[in-house]
């Protein structure tokens, strides 16, 4: 079986179980940009908003000083007020202009940084972690996650902070008016703030439905798109679409229940603004009467509790909409706090030498998390420079074998070791120079054939190419193709046969120049005469090398130096093919198994 | 973009086009958010009518005279929250009502394209990438009706505008003159931030684009990636991208940073002259200080909405191209035409003729030519032939996925194309070589929906070798597949999509390949328990292979033998072997490797 695949699934961390604060606090840990002159925007934030009370103030003194003032209407004093309202008005916009550049800046820098970091570990993570299903959900979390983020945090962020330090400015001047008023306004939105928290766990469930229903419906609606072949041959057009319509449906529905919950939450705001409204006219009549307050003050009091309730009313709307990104950050936070299973001893550790590799298996054991023992005391050594296959049935653990032995996956119990070293004290650079896995399917980048065969060797030219595919004996392939290494390959390889993406795969592993070569055979069959040049590549590839190849085919086995035999985890039989065919025991009954097949 | 003027105002005539679409097709809610948002506006301006005339009748008297009536009073609280109740209701009518018309459209595009994906033939599918179909379904559709969402809020804030107009016009002229030229210089401030930013919009989504295709990709090659040890690399390439993104961004950022202050400062800046020619009406006594607050309020409460008209302009590129890419699918009229012919039910297996047939995908390139053969009853026949020797086409046309440019395919006598829609789906089953597992059990995967018990599922199972891993699932027949479920391997695929077909009892089975990435063993069982259950007269069937290895070649009582588009020599596997050096070429080359 192919080398990608496994039943067993790990656990990739969702991030759900951390908090709002938490989250923010750890994502500021990932990317520290966020933090940086965090205190400065907040000052010309705070700056900016106060550009907001400027008018009002200047409504409130040109009618109590300008128009009922001591000495009746004064028009110099209306003029002087007028055009230091507007300096100030060009000053606080000049402090929004520098809190929003900066917020954008620090922002982007910082999701760009989280990022790259998460893309980076995805590819630190086990293989079993990435599996074909899950790659969907992986390319989500670092593209529309991240860009959910973003938006919140650049729009929803100017907004929030503009708002807070709106309720903030308008409450601290509310006070200096008049502080019974300010209370009274307080009082108005205390129901509000108190079942703040309420409304946002509901909304959160409700967003959260919302999302599963969006992949429901996103895997319905590929059904007649990928699944094209099966719903025609099958005739099941009626339930293809029953099932799409019904996904669609229950999409619809947890979007519209979200939306009516999200539009009740913010209208409560307004019910408050008008309590407010009418209260403080009430109340301030009231302390005017006493003379604690003019007529003036109360009217510019109307206005500053309209300076009151619209950052409240966003501010809740903004709350809603972090809800949805802190849950994406959370997915991508939880990537990065997913365990990379595989150390890197780095700096300190070992590197390999450049000559064959010998390979010993130390009572090594291996279970996928919380599975079976999949490899069970696997002892033996394989001397430097031998051609070893690898046999078995389905579910032997020969697979497992060569993830172990080029260290893909870590053993449970024992110790594997090159030229003598514990694999786990070698550096991935000199391990990934050293040990070449070539998979089952050759994945080709889109990109030319010249950038894909490179791969095995940044550093390589055309002519390492050329020269390359000369001693694999794939020349005459190779100047067949009529733009040569400059062909283009198409979207995973497709504009090329398999056998094709199998050759560039091998002058790929070639170019690496790896003194232990594994090799995962290809089970389909692909065009004969390409079968063959395939054969005659592989074995030049393996001159000379160290490799264990997972046979599939007999001609594989009989070829090799040596046959290690698995069955259910544990090496069975090992010898020469002959010596193993004599014997009888598992290989036999498999080498029967293939001459009945290939003896028709 | 050689006239962007010109390119600006098609978007917009589009835009409206596309609303309109809309707005025919759901007019009840279209008009139940209208409303709501016409009284949330109204109430807005009428919130500050009262601010206006508690100033005037409640407030100032109360302070002149130093005493005021609990009427008075109440009159202000009932006033002030009856506005605000209404209010509510209009906010709860706006938003539910665009976020319903939002959703329905959404529905109603999407069960439309995929019914026309559903509807559409083979040879359409084979012509249209599945990610760009997929991606017409839900992100096109997601942006062709974005713009409803400011919809309501855009007309009713016109309508607010309208109202707070004509209300500053009544109090007093000069005064609401001035005020009045905030309205002007907003739009034109917003239409010039548009004018700037959409085309850095329009670049960030084309990046985002790109970069989620360097992801998909890398991640695709994660092995390759992982075992060569290019992660540094892979990240760098990614990184690229990001950082692009990223100065884009702060880009957009740098032009908002500008904006938004200034269309802040605008409204401010007209209360400013306001309250100076105010001044001057009050000395003249022209007006009084009510009617100066009056505007004020106005100007100060009307400055905000505006921008939605702005936000719902901001909505129209994205939503005419996503509109007219749907479109594209919606208007396909590429039909397959059926006939009325349905086959009797019968047990057994069925006739295949296939007369004259030729095919070809580019004009003057024939694939297939000139194609005929008999397969009786009953029969096994394998078709071999080289890569690109046209044996997939011929699977395809045999069950019509794709009809033939010449010549005929006869199931029991009858041409494909006069059977009665699903008809041929009763009688045959083709396992193609990608098996394709829906989001579902893995029974609902086997039975495909269809009443079959499960005795029969598991018999098909056996029959497929995959009985074994679906006994050990945690659920068994019961497991669930597909992205949130388990992950089975290619071969496993391959072997439930075989009992997918065998469990219909198909009268005609069609392997193309089917069986490539199971194990020789495993492939071997299945081979055999199909003619076990074959010779046991179980489920007879015509069978077509089409096969490279030879143990799949050897299971047929004869091989047509393809090359060059017509059947090259037809006869026995080992008399083909004997007399045709070609053929032996071809069948040997795999065991001849490597040595």
């Amino acid at each position: 079986m192919s080398v990608t695949t496994g039943a067993a699934a790990t656990s990739m961390a969702t991030g759900d179980e951390i908090s709002a604060w938490q989250t923010i606090k750890r994502g500021t840990e990932i990317s520290p940009e966020l933090k940086e002159g965090f205190w400065g925007t907040m000052g010309f934030a705070l700056l900016g908003t106060a550009g907001r009370v400027v008018v009002p103030i200047a409504v409130q003194q040109t009618l109590d000083r300008g128009i009922n003032g001591p000495h009746g209407l004064d028009l110099g004093f209306v003029t002087v007020m007028a055009f230091v309202a507007a300096a100030a008005l060009v000053l606080t916009g000049v402090a929004s202009y520098l809190m929003t550049a900066r917020l954008f800046t620090t922002a982007e820098r910082g999701l760009a940084t989280l990022r790259i970091k998460a893309f980076r570990h995805v590819h630190d993570l086990p293989l079993l972690t990435q599996n074909t299903e899950r790659r969907g959900a992986l390319v989500s979390r670092v593209t529309s996650d991240v860009d959910q983020v973003s938006q919140f945090l650049v729009f929803g962020g100017i907004i929030g902070i503009v708002s807070v330090g709106q309720i903030v400015v308008a409450t601290l001047i509310m006070l200096y008016y008049s502080w019974p008023l300010t209370i009274v306004v307080w009082v108005c939105f205390a129901p509000l703030f108190l079942s703040l928290r309420y409304f946002q766990r509901r909304l959160s469930d409700a967003y959260g439905l919302v999302r599963r229903m969006v992949g429901q419906m996103l895997a319905a609606v590929s059904e007649p798109v990928v699944g094209a072949v099966v719903v025609r041959t099958h005739a099941i057009e009626g339930r293809t679409q029953a099932r799409i319509d019904d996904a669609i449906a229950r999409y619809q529905d947890a979007s519209t229940k979200a939306q009516g919950f999200t539009a009740f939450s913010f209208s409560l705001g307004g019910v408050s603004a008008g309590l407010a409204n009418a209260l403080v006219l009430i109340v301030g009549i009231w302390l005017g009467f006493a003379g604690d307050i003019t007529s003036g003050k109360v009217l510019a009091f109307a206005f500053l509790v309209t300076m009151f309730v619209s950052p409240v009313q966003i501010g809740t709307q903004v709350l809603t909409d972090g809800q949805n990104a802190i849950a994406g950050w959370r997915r991508v936070i939880g990537i990065l706090d997913t365990p990379a299973d595989l150390d890197d001893p780095g700096a300190d550790g070992v590197q390999l030498p450049h000559q064959p590799l010998d390979v010993v298996f130390d009572h090594v054991d291996f279970a996928y998390p919380g599975g079976p023992l999949v490899l069970r005391d696997v002892d033996l050594r394989i001397d430097a420079g031998t051609r070893v296959a690898v046999v078995g049935e389905t579910g032997s653990g020969k697979t497992t074998f060569a993830k172990v032995l080029t260290r893909l996956m870590d053993p449970v119990a024992g110790e594997v070791r090159l030229a003598g070293q514990d694999l786990r004290t070698v550096t991935f650079d000199s391990l990934r120079r050293r040990v070449v896995l070539v998979p089952q399917e050759g994945f080709l980048f889109d990109s030319t054939l010249l950038a894909n065969t490179a791969y095995g060797d940044l550093a390589a030219g055309p002519d390492e190419v050329r020269r390359a595919a000369a001693e694999l004996g794939l020349s005459d392939w190779l100047d067949g193709l009529p733009l040569g290494l400059d062909t283009r390959v198409g979207q995973r390889g497709e504009s090329m046969s398999a056998g094709e993406r199998q050759l560039v795969a091998l002058i790929r592993a070639h170019l690496a120049d790896p003194d232990l070569l594994v090799l995962d055979e290809a089970t389909s069959a692909v065009d004969p005469a390409l079968e063959m040049r395939i054969g005659r590549a592989l074995e030049a590839l393996m001159s000379g090398r160290t490799s264990v190849t997972i046979a599939h085919r007999m001609s594989t086995a009989e070829n090799a130096d040596e046959v290690i035999v698995f069955d259910q985890g544990r090496v069975v039989q090992r010898g020469p093919h002959a010596a193993l065919v004599a014997e009888g025991g598992v290989y036999g009954r498999l080498h029967s198994s293939w001459v009945a097949q290939q003896g028709v | 973009m050689s006239d962007p003027a010109a390119s600006g105002r098609t978007t917009l005539r589009d835009g409206f086009a596309v609303l309109g679409v809309a707005i025919r097709r759901e007019p009840w809610i279209f008009t139940v958010s209208t409303l709501g948002s016409l009284l949330f506006g109204a109430l807005t301006v009428a919130d500050a009518w009262v601010l206006g005339w508690a100033t005037d009748h409640v407030v100032l008297p109360a302070f002149h005279k130093g005493t005021t009536t609990t009427g008075a009073l109440l009159a202000v609280l009932a006033l002030f929250l009856g506005v605000a109740i209404l209010r509510a209701v209009g906010i709860v009518a706006r938003r539910l009502g665009a976020g319903v018309m939002q959703y329905r459209m959404q529905a109603a595009y999407r069960r439309e394209v995929t019914a026309q994906y559903l509807r559409l033939p083979m040879s359409w599918h084979q012509q249209h990438p599945a990610g760009q179909l997929l991606s017409n379904a839900n992100s096109d559709v997601e942006a062709a009706w974005a713009p409803i969402a400011p919809l309501p809020m855009a007309v009713g804030t016109l309508a607010m505008v309208a109202i707070a107009v004509v209300q500053m016009l009544l109090v007093d002229l000069p005064m609401a003159a001035v005020g009045l030229m905030v309205f002007p210089l907003v739009t034109a401030a917003t239409l010039t931030y548009q004018r700037f930013s959409s085309p850095l919009f329009t670049r960030i989504q084309a990046l985002r684009a790109e970069l989620s295709e360097v992801a998909h990709e890398s991640f695709d090659g994660a092995m390759v990636v992982k075992t060569l040890g290019r992660e540094a690399e892979e990240t760098e390439r990614f990184a690229e991208k990001a950082q692009q993104l990223r100065d884009l961004g702060i880009r957009v950022g740098r032009i908002r940073a500008i904006f938004d202050p200034l269309l802040e400062a605008i409204p401010g800046f007209g209360v400013l002259a306001v309250l100076g020619v105010g001044v001057w009406r009050i000395r003249n006594g022209q007006a009084d200080p009510g009617d100066l607050v009056t505007i004020a309020y106005l100007l100060t409460i009307v400055a905000f909405p505006i921008r939605s008209i702005g936000w719902l302009l901001g909505e129209f590129p994205r939503s005419v191209v996503g509109f007219r890419r749907v479109h594209r699918v919606l208007d396909e009229h590429v039909d397959t035409t059926y006939g009325d012919v349905r086959l009797p039910v019968t047990d057994g297996a069925a006739r295949l003729d296939v007369d004259g047939l030729q095919h070809s995908y580019v004009a003057g390139q024939r694939l297939l030519e000139d194609l005929s053969f008999v397969i009786e009853p009953g029969r096994t026949v394998a078709i071999v032939g080289e890569t690109a020797s046209g044996k997939s086409t011929l699977t395809t046309l045999l069950t019509r996925l794709v009809d033939p440019v010449g010549g005929r395919v006869l199931l029991d006598r009858t041409d494909l194309r006069d059977l009665a829609r699903g008809e041929l789906a009763r009688h045959v089953a083709l396992v193609p070589q990608t098996a394709f597992m829906f989001d579902d059990t893995v029974r609902g995967n086997v039975t495909l929906g269809e009443d079959v018990p499960d005795e029969d599922v598991w018999a098909a199972l056996r029959t497929a070798q995959a009985d074994g891993f679906v006994a050990a699932l945690p659920h068994g027949l019961d497991s669930r597949l597909g992205e949130r479920g388990t992950t089975l391997s290619g071969g496993q695929r391959q072997r439930l999509s075989l009992a997918r077909a065998l469990v219909r009892r198909p009268r005609l089975l069609i392997l193309d390949d089917a069986t490539s990435a199971v194990d020789p063993e495993v492939e071997a069982r299945i081979l055999a328990a199909m003619r076990t259950s074959r010779d046991a007269g179980s489920a007879p069937s015509t069978l077509v292979l089409i096969a490279y290895r030879k143990a799949t070649i050897g299971l047929a009582d004869e091989v047509l033998f393809l090359a060059d588009g017509r059947i090259a020599d037809r006869g026995s596997h080992a008399d083909l072997l004997a007399r045709n050096p070609a053929y032996a070429r071809l069948v040997n080359a795999y065991e001849e490797v490597p040595t």
